[in-house]
């Protein structure tokens, strides 16, 4: 629960550095940014990855009966549909942002001091095939995040079924 | 005449000086040659090239004192790969091209340390900074072609390479890595 809200900021934050510095300019901040944001991508998804396993071995409550059966069939259907997805963009962007970083020639120094292997060799074709997915892929991240978002805020405030306090410390 | 009587010995000093091919034209192939340099920015490593140059070399092995290279390269052919990045190095905070389109080496001294490797003193000048360097030789021969390699440290802000907002080290590690492999044609034996 708490690498949920952890990994929600840092999703909110490491977009937020991605879609203000690819534009700009190139400077010594465009550089910064440019590391901050894959070194955060790289944080993020080994976080995930633990997160992942933390989840494999307890497995999270089911939707409570009362509240399923309030929802339309669609909609619970898009509930698990959203959370799976999520969950494949977790890994997808940041590691097509490693891949990009690659194959543009740039391999990922972790705080400026751990070499992070390539898993991708440098080759210019391939960069510019990856980039523009690296940002779709992550605009639909944001997408589903808002999506995730709205549906909890549906449950807490329209349909009023408390299923949001299960994701909240000092929980039950 | 008189002239008759020198043209014999005219015309055969220089048929003879046409036919010597001895330490005459000792030559850079360019196109078997590589000139470049590897930098860090925030810890990571990129490497970059010089696609133009060339060198005048004078060079005997049997008398290492002697032996001379001037290298020049073409600082408007600096490529590092990346568009932005090709797009920055001509700018006056970095090679500022335009004024400085050259840089420079010139040897004054030869040191033989045996095996084929040499110690080469000179004076390095980029973007109107001249520095001393030592440039490390290693010489290996097959058949016509001799090919020079070496690697050396310069430091960029020494060369004013990286100025104002980019004079942070932190950002360009100040210590750069030249590197080269030289393959000349006319040498003779190692």
């Amino acid at each position: 629960m708490l690498l949920h809200w952890l990994l929600a900021l840092a999703i909110f934050g490491i977009f937020a550095v991605g879609f203000y510095m690819a534009d700009l300019p190139f400077s010594p901040m465009r550089l910064k940014l440019f590391n901050w944001h894959k070194w955060a991508g790289v944080c993020f998804l080994a976080l995930t990855v633990l997160r992942l396993l933390w989840r494999l071995s307890h497995r999270p409550p089911a939707l409570p009966r009362a509240i399923e059966a309030a929802m339309p069939h669609w909609q619970v259907r898009s509930h698990h549909a959203t959370h799976h997805l999520m969950y494949v963009l977790f890994f997808a962007v940041p590691l097509m942002g490693w891949a990009y970083s690659s194959a543009a020639g740039f391999p990922i120094v972790l705080f400026g001091q751990i070499a992070l292997p390539d898993f991708v060799s440098p080759n210019k074709e391939l960069a510019a095939l990856i980039k523009p997915l690296h940002g779709l892929a992550a605009y639909a991240l944001m997408g589903l995040a808002g999506l995730h978002i709205a549906a909890a805020l549906k449950h807490q405030w329209i349909d009023r079924d408390g299923l949001l306090t299960r994701m909240l410390p000092g929980r039950r | 005449m008189k002239i008759n009587s020198l043209l014999f010995p005219m015309a055969a000093a220089f048929l003879t000086a046409m036919a010597l091919p001895a330490a005459a034209q000792q030559k850079l192939l360019p196109a078997q040659s590589e000139v470049g340099f590897v930098f860090k920015q925030m810890g990571v490593p990129v490497q970059g090239h010089f696609k133009k140059f060339d060198a005048q070399i004078s060079f005997d092995a049997a008398k290492p004192a002697t032996n001379k290279v001037n290298f020049t390269v073409d600082i408007a052919s600096a490529t590092i790969g990346a568009p932005e990045s090709d797009a920055e190095l001509p700018k006056a905070e970095w090679f500022n091209t335009a004024k400085f389109p050259q840089a420079t080496f010139a040897s004054s001294s030869f040191k033989a340390l045996g095996g084929g490797k040499y110690e080469v003193t000179g004076k390095l000048s980029v973007k109107g900074q001249s520095r001393d360097v030592v440039v490390p030789l290693a010489m290996t021969q097959a058949g016509a072609v001799t090919t020079a390699t070496g690697v050396f440290p310069i430091k960029r802000l020494g060369f004013k390479i990286g100025e104002g907002e980019w004079a942070d080290t932190s950002m360009v590690a100040d210590d750069v890595q030249v590197k080269f492999k030289l393959t000349l044609s006319g040498v003779g034996k190692l």
